[in-house]
């Protein structure tokens, strides 16, 4: 009996992707552990170079780094973390989104922009919009390193020395929780500061070589580290909304499946139905 | 019972050790350093070396830092350990290979103009061919 050939195929098909959306779904939700795991294991060295770099705010008042200078703003950079691939929601659109509505805030006050972008999803946007990139980075994978972060930063960081840019945003994914993820801009450069009342008496460090050279590569590195803190939270983010993208994928299919199973059994009961009216019928006719 | 200073080693990446411990031995920059609790306040960057760690049981634990920067307190010490290897040449080359590469990015958005005008062309042509089909066949 060939009834409804048509549905079971299609049926079928829509089993396969059901299988691949799950195993994706599966896939993200392992790497979005690890992906926390990394996020909690970054952030001790974030706090400490912080702690230290408040001490020498406080500690060391006749010497000012240009990273804590605040300048008037004519031009503002950006490194936007985003992610290399798709299938992830709206988390890249999202956070794009709030991009756009920064970009237009900047270009009313008239305001020059630069970009730095990290993940290739950011640098197909700014390539659609036309965004001046100076400094591009990608495909750092599953485990992020700090090292293939270092000559992006270098850039921003070198533009900010030669007063092409007097700002420096910090652009990703806050990872809140599996559900939540914001879209953030955070400022990087100038550093403000924390008003701390009980770091505010009079004591300096002993430097070696020289407090303006520590200074500096202290800085650096704090930079540098909140970047991988942005990248690896942005990854973490990146694996929950594919998790959750995926999960709803397969719910739909599910959905699909059943509703087509029971077109299905209709097609197939009114066949037989029709069979049996035939020969009931065929039969009276005889007789 | 000796004094003891609580010691943190940590990198951008992870936490390495923390915990107390009576003496740290670390290769700064301008030459080796020996911690006691109750130092003077101290920065100073550290050269790719060893980190030594004496815990309160005088066990000698020994860590390979790739450079970093050493805090010392008068009862905590941080180390900060670099996650690469930094030289300001190396440094150098890789902005310059960020640089290269967002060139490469927008050179590659010529690329795709050239491919969306491109499609327009030949959705042009499809549509243009088709049309004179249909002339054909009324004919």
């Amino acid at each position: 009996m060939a009834v409804g050939k048509e549905i079971r195929t299609k049926i079928k098909s829509v089993k396969n992707t059901q299988k691949i959306t799950r195993a994706m779904e599966m896939v993200a939700a392992s790497k979005m552990r690890k992906a926390q795991d990394r996020m909690s294991a970054s952030r001790p060295y974030a706090e400490k170079i912080r702690n230290v770099i408040d001490h020498l705010a406080h500690s060391n008042p006749e010497y000012k780094h240009p990273y804590m200078q605040v300048r008037d703003v004519k031009r503002v950079g950006y490194i936007v973390i985003s992610s290399d691939r798709g299938l992830c929601g709206g988390l890249n659109s999202n956070l794009f989104r709030k991009m756009v509505v920064e970009m237009k805030a900047n270009d009313k006050q008239k305001l020059d922009m630069q970009f730095c972008t990290i993940g290739t999803k950011g640098a197909g946007f700014f390539k659609r919009i036309g965004g001046n990139i100076v400094a591009q980075t990608g495909q750092l994978g599953d485990a992020p390193q700090l090292a293939d972060l270092i000559g992006s930063v270098k850039v921003m960081l070198d533009a900010f020395d030669k007063g092409e840019i007097d700002q420096l945003h910090l652009v990703y994914n806050d990872f809140v929780n599996t559900m939540t993820q914001t879209p953030t801009v955070e400022q990087l450069l100038p550093i403000e500061p924390k008003e701390d009342k009980e770091l505010d008496h009079h004591w300096d460090y002993i430097y070696e070589p020289e407090a303006k050279i520590v200074m500096s590569s202290l800085l650096t590195r704090y930079i540098e580290s909140l970047v991988y803190q942005g990248v690896v939270e942005n990854l973490a983010s990146e694996q929950a909304a594919r998790m959750v993208a995926m999960k709803s994928a397969s719910d739909n299919a599910g959905d699909l499946i059943d509703d087509l199973q029971l077109v299905y059994n209709k097609a197939r009961q009114a066949a037989i139905t029709q069979e049996i009216s035939e020969i009931v019928g065929g039969a009276a006719a005889l007789s | 019972m000796a004094m003891t200073m609580h010691v943190d080693i940590v990198s951008a990446e992870e936490a390495i050790f923390s915990g107390p411990a009576e003496k740290v031995f670390a290769s700064a920059i301008m030459g080796e350093v020996g911690i006691l609790p109750r130092h003077t306040p101290f920065l100073t960057q550290l050269k790719p070396g060893e980190v030594r760690v004496v815990t309160p049981d005088g066990e000698e634990n020994f860590y390979y830092v790739s450079g970093g920067m050493l805090e010392v307190q008068p009862y905590t010490v941080t180390v900060l350990s670099d996650t690469a290897v930094r030289a300001h040449d190396l440094d150098e080359a890789a902005a310059i290979q960020a640089k290269e590469e967002a060139e490469r990015a927008l050179e590659d958005r010529a690329a795709e103009i050239d491919y969306a005008q491109a499609q327009i062309e030949l959705a042009q042509a499809v549509a243009q061919l088709s049309a004179i089909k249909r002339l054909k066949g009324r004919r």
